[in-house]
C-alpha cells in the first residue's frame, strides 16, 4: 500500500463502485440475448456484455482481498443489497430501445476509455494490469457504439427521432461519471485512483465527434442526477438485483 | 431491417501468420465498416483470427452450376497433371 494511512475499507470502496459499473451494464447488456434486432447485434452486445462482467470479476476479486473478510467474487457480486451497490445511475437505467441500448454505451464507452488509459498508470499493480486488460475491451465497445449512433443518427427519420430521444433521456445520468467526492479524491492522492473529473474534456470531445458525424444534437445541461456512488438509487436497480441475485439467493453457493 | 438495407457479406479469416484467409460464414450488415464489426462478433469470439476480409456477396463471381460439364470434367482424364509418377528415394520419406 503506497499510503499507511489509507484505510482498507477506502479503497474497497473504490473498487467496488468500478465493479458495481460493469457488472450492472454488462447484465443490462445480456438483457439483449434473444431480443436483438439481428442475429450480429445479438452476438455483440453479448460479447460487450461478457467483456464487462469479465471486468468486474477481477475487480470483485481483488474487492474481497482488499477486504480480507473472506468474501469472493460472487458474495459481492451476489449478496449484497441494494443500497450497498455502489454503481453510476447511467448503467442502471433500463436498456429502452435499441437506440438508447447505443447512447448509453457510447456514454459509457467514452468514459472508460480514459478512465482505464489513465488507471494503466496508477500505483496499485492489481488495478493497471486490470485496467491495460480492460482498455482492448471498452476500445472496441466505443467503437462498436459509436458507428451505430452514427448510422442510426444519420439513417431514416425515424431512427434519428429515437437517437435524439435516447440523447435527451440520458444525458443528465452521464454527470455522475465525473464526480469525485472525499473517498475518490482521498484514493488520487495516494496515486492509485483516476482523476474522473479531469476525464470531462477527452469525453466530451468524443461525444461531440460522434454527435456531429451522427447529425444528432447535443442536449442542454438541463438537469442531472447523482447518488448511485453512496447507494442511493433509481427504481430500476432493484429490480436488476432480483433477476441478478436470484439464483444464489435460491441455492446459496450454488457454483458452476 | 430489410434485406435491402442490410446486404450480404461473406466473411474470411487467417487464422495465423502463413496461413491464407479462409471462407467462414457469411453476416448481414449495413456496411462495410459494420460489416467487419459484426464478422469480428460472430466469427472471432474464441480467438480464430489474426485477420478478417469481409466482402459483399454480390460481389463475388461464382461459377454456374449448369456448366459444371464444361467446367470441371476435361480435368478427370488429365491423371499426368498429378506428380504420381515420380519415384521418391527412400530417404525422402513421406511427401
Amino acid at each position: 500500500m503506497p499510503n499507511a494511512d489509507l484505510k482498507p475499507e477506502t479503497l474497497f470502496k473504490y473498487v467496488l463502485r468500478l465493479a458495481d459499473d460493469q457488472l450492472i451494464l454488462g447484465q443490462r447488456l445480456g438483457e439483449w440475448c434473444g431480443h436483438a434486432p439481428t442475429l450480429e447485434e445479438e452476438l455483440a452486445l453479448a460479447n460487450i456484455g461478457l467483456d464487462l462482467l469479465g471486468q468486474a470479476r477481477s475487480l470483485y476479486s481483488y474487492a474481497g482481498e482488499i477486504e480480507g473478510k473472506g468474501r469472493g467474487e460472487d458474495d459481492l457480486a451476489f449478496l449484497r443489497p441494494e443500497r450497498e451497490y455502489l454503481n453510476a445511475l447511467l448503467v442502471e437505467q433500463p436498456n429502452g430501445d435499441f437506440a438508447v441500448t447505443i447512447v448509453r454505451q457510447v456514454f459509457h464507452a467514452a468514459f472508460m476509455v480514459p478512465f482505464w488509459r489513465a488507471m494503466t498508470a496508477s500505483s496499485d499493480e492489481t488495478l493497471a494490469a486490470i485496467a491495460a486488460k480492460s482498455l482492448k475491451e471498452v476500445e472496441y465497445h466505443l467503437r462498436h457504439s459509436s458507428e451505430w449512433l452514427i448510422r442510426l443518427g444519420d439513417g431514416t427519420q425515424e431512427s434519428h427521432r429515437r437517437s435524439q430521444d435516447a440523447l435527451e433521456e440520458l444525458w443528465g445520468y452521464a454527470s455522475e461519471l465525473f464526480e469525485m467526492d472525499a473517498l475518490a479524491e482521498e484514493i488520487l492522492d495516494c496515486g492509485i485512483a483516476v482523476d474522473a473529473a479531469a476525464l470531462k474534456a477527452e469525453w466530451d470531445a468524443t461525444v461531440n465527434a460522434v454527435l456531429e458525424r451522427a447529425a444528432l444534437t447535443r442536449p442542454a445541461d438541463s438537469w442531472s442526477q447523482s447518488g448511485g456512488r453512496s447507494g442511493r438509487h433509481s427504481e430500476h436497480l432493484g429490480h436488476i438485483l432480483s433477476e441478478l441475485q436470484y439464483m444464489q439467493r435460491t441455492y446459496p453457493g450454488l457454483s458452476w | 431491417m430489410t434485406e435491402k438495407n442490410t446486404p450480404l457479406w461473406e466473411v474470411f479469416i487467417r487464422a495465423r501468420n502463413g496461413l491464407s484467409h479462409k471462407h467462414v460464414g457469411s453476416l448481414h450488415a449495413v456496411d462495410a465498416e459494420m460489416a467487419m464489426q459484426a464478422a469480428r462478433d460472430v466469427y472471432t469470439r474464441r480467438g480464430e483470427g489474426q485477420s478478417v476480409w469481409v466482402v459483399r456477396s454480390s460481389d463475388i463471381v461464382a461459377s454456374d452450376p449448369t456448366e459444371k460439364e464444361t467446367m470441371f470434367e476435361p480435368t478427370g482424364s488429365k491423371i499426368y497433371r498429378h506428380p504420381t509418377f515420380y519415384d521418391i528415394p527412400e530417404d525422402v520419406g513421406h511427401m
